[in-house]
């Protein structure tokens, strides 16, 4: 399946045979019963645009071959506000969010599962537009969305669209990738900038007036994992630092092992606009999320061969070192700030306030 | 970043530092009246690598944190109404009333909106017009002229389902009842730049020339503070008590005079009650006589407040700078960003959160505490 190929198929101006929700524009609760409107929408838009023999079948399950190798499976609900945000989409992040769960274990993503909650009067237009997106995530990331199931809520009881996307892939025999492996001694390395999918997300949802537009960075990391395992590197523990943030994921490496985690603050990459964002409203980028980037730990004699690695794909042209496991403070993240001095930095507590002034 | 990393410059850092140890010779208390500044000393660990000779004390400048209780309560029973859109800024959401904070209110089908400007609140006013919106008008100087331009705008454009629910709170008599406390330490203070930009200095020549401490205009990045101490300790140590400028680049001695003139109309001064330190004369602003129509508290009948506070917080204290938030035994115990017992623990710019964020409640090995 191409990029190409699932744009055209995944238009109601597309749509082939007669189609009486032609005169129909928006979701009604039929198209959650299982009856003909729900026929039409898999005939339709799903299948054209996801495009597998899978897919295609119709069963009630997808019967799939594996390769050799362990299993790895994530599950996440995607229930992000607005569905459109600069730099992507609901469809997207929910294609590239679960691929990237996978990816983070070691593993090759090869099949990723749709569950689309959809609410009473969405646009089938806009639904057509996440459908196509997700066919483009799914392409570029190589894995096949191949089983899928739609439900309709009362208007008001949803938020246009949540999407639950659930993946499978399997990981060589070789490869042991986990927080625990970290040692005393590892070098931390980023794959890009922090914070840029948060502030995306803020800035068009708290309707402030940026002069520049900060995208968000969601991608599927998993092209960007395989190089580095091709290169040999011995990843000790890797993780997509989302929802909490750097902070979090650097104190799970730190919990895991009871090693402590020393950050510099100045070799973070932050984009200047997201750094100005985050000035302004009191945010700190270390608990913003991110949707495109990792975080993974090496043997230190390995770190610039990693950092080149990534610098050499696109999704990691910004890859740097930023810190290092630890015998000290164990359990601890501490980050050297700009003038010098020590900080601890923590897990934090429920979300990030603006804050008044 | 521009206006950011110039400031954060660690070779002028550590020659601030040096030059701060070259001419301090004896022990001198500072108090840093916002906290924003709070925060930034402790998040950059400013007072790590200040001269030991040198000890900051936090004050009260945390807006969020003097806020008081039965203020809160009221917005608490105001936002919880079914006819209400209440609209604050982020960071008094968590804030803990007697009973409930606005989150829970939110969780319990209260319309409780974040915006960023009180002009937003106008904005949904216009939007709503079947629901009453109010806006929760709280802060220091520095928050004041955008709340008084809401109001102003509100009464231009007619609207009647616009109000406020007012507890502004001003630094000068803050600083005032610092001094005249009887456990008072402090010699000399950082002024909160923010505040100045809008009011300027010169009301702070009085308190200069009636106390003789030095107090100095001072930003908030790591070089804006340590500029601010050092001019500070030249101060001290040569024994003379000016209000001087250390923030030259944000604040004139007049400051924003438009501004000044909105919050002349809109606003007047009123005494105020300060959670946590109690009242102190003259030292808020209430709606004025010509805006009364706009002020929440008159529009809401919200009933008897009886008010509540824990009795092992002592936010208070942080606040006055008698203690240091991690001398309070609930710190960090039953105390914690998740579960706070007082503001303090709560506001980006609340001393004791700025403590716990940044880990001043464990010693860590290899690394100062």
């Amino acid at each position: 399946m191409t990029s190409d190929s699932a744009g055209d198929g995944a238009t109601i101006d597309g749509w082939s045979c007669p189609a009486p929700l032609r005169d129909q524009p928006n979701i009604v609760m039929g198209h959650g019963g299982g009856g003909k409107l729900s026929a039409e929408l898999i005939e339709h838009l799903f299948l054209p645009a996801f495009n597998n023999e899978h897919l295609d079948s119709l069963g009630d399950a997808a019967v799939v071959d594996l390769p050799p190798g362990r299993i790895a499976m994530s599950t996440d609900s995607f229930v992000v506000r607005p569905r459109i945000f600069p730099g992507g989409d609901i469809g997207e992040l929910a294609v590239n969010g679960t691929v990237n769960d996978v990816a983070m274990t070691g593993a090759i993503p090869l099949y990723v599962s749709v569950a689309m909650i959809l609410e009473e009067g969405m646009p089938i237009d806009e639904l057509a537009a996440l459908t196509r997106s997700m066919a483009k995530a799914a392409d570029q990331a190589g894995v096949q969305l191949v089983t899928g199931d739609t439900k309709v809520v009362d208007r008001g009881h949803g938020d246009g669209v949540y999407i639950n996307t659930t993946g499978l892939g399997v990981i060589r025999d070789s490869i042991d990738i986990h927080p625990a492996n970290v040692r005393p001694g590892d070098a931390i390395l980023v794959s890009g900038t922090i914070g840029d999918h948060g502030m995306a997300i803020m800035s068009v949802r708290e309707g402030l007036e940026f002069e520049t537009t900060i995208e968000s960075d969601t991608a599927a990391l998993n092209h960007l994992v395989a190089a580095l395992l091709e290169a040999g590197i011995e990843i000790r523990a890797m993780r997509d630092p989302t929802r909490g943030g750097l902070a979090a994921t650097l104190n799970e490496f730190a919990a895991a092992t009871q090693a402590g985690v020393v950050v510099e603050e100045l070799r973070l990459p932050v984009k200047r606009e997201v750094a100005s964002a985050c000035e302004m409203l009191g945010m700190d980028p270390f608990y913003v999320a991110n949707e495109g980037k990792m975080v993974v730990v090496v043997p230190a004699d390995q770190a610039e061969r990693a950092v080149e690695t990534m610098r050499a794909d696109e999704l990691g042209t910004d890859a740097t070192q930023i810190g290092e496991i630890v015998a000290n403070h164990p359990g601890v993240v501490v980050a050297k700030t700009a003038i010098g001095a020590t900080r601890v930095v923590d897990t934090q507590v429920g979300e990030q306030l603006p804050r008044i002034c | 970043m521009k206006y950011l990393d110039e400031f954060r410059d660690p070779e002028l850092a550590k020659r601030l530092f040096d030059e701060i140890d070259r001419i301090t010779t004896q022990h001198w208390v500072l108090m840093e009246v916002c906290g924003g500044q709070t925060h930034s000393i402790i998040r950059n660990g400013i007072d790590k690598l200040l001269n030991e000779n040198i000890e900051l004390v936090h004050g009260p400048g945390c807006p969020v944190c003097v806020t008081p209780l039965d203020t809160i309560d009221k917005a608490l029973a105001i936002a919880a109404r079914d006819d209400v859109i209440f609209c604050s800024f982020g960071d008094m959401l968590r804030v803990p009333g007697s009973t409930q904070d606005l989150f829970q209110v939110k969780g319990e089908s209260g319309d409780v909106r974040v915006v960023y400007s009180p002009l937003d609140a106008v904005n949904i006013a216009k939007e709503n017009p079947d629901s009453q919106v109010v806006f929760f008008g709280i802060g220091f100087e520095t928050t004041a002229p955008a709340n008084a331009m809401s109001v102003y705008q509100a009464k231009q454009l007619g609207l009647t389902n616009f109000s406020m629910l007012v507890s502004h709170v001003l630094v000068p008599p803050a600083i005032r009842a610092v001094l005249n406390s009887p456990l008072n330490r402090v010699q000399a203070f950082l002024a909160a730049g923010h505040v100045c930009s809008v009011m300027g200095f010169s009301e702070y020549v009085p308190i200069v020339e009636e106390y003789g401490v030095p107090i100095v205009v001072t930003g908030f990045e790591p070089l804006d503070l340590l500029e601010g101490i050092r001019k500070t300790i030249i101060q001290l140590e040569t024994g003379t008590a000016e209000a001087e400028n250390a923030y030259p680049r944000a604040v004139s001695f007049d400051g924003n005079e438009a501004a000044q003139q909105l919050i002349e109309d809109v606003f007047e001064t009123t005494d105020r009650n300060w959670r946590g330190i109690g009242m102190i004369p003259e030292s808020g602003w209430e709606l004025s006589a010509r805006y009364a129509d706009f002020d929440a508290a008159r529009r809401f009948e919200v009933g008897d407040i009886d008010t509540q506070e824990p009795d092992v917080c002592r936010s208070g204290e942080v606040l006055q700078g008698l203690i240091k938030p991690n001398e309070c035994e609930a710190f960090g115990n039953e105390c914690t960003p998740r579960k706070p017992l007082g503001a303090t623990m709560v506001s980006a710019e609340g001393a004791c959160a700025a403590y716990y964020t940044y880990g001043r409640f464990i010693e860590i090995e290899g690394v100062s505490a």
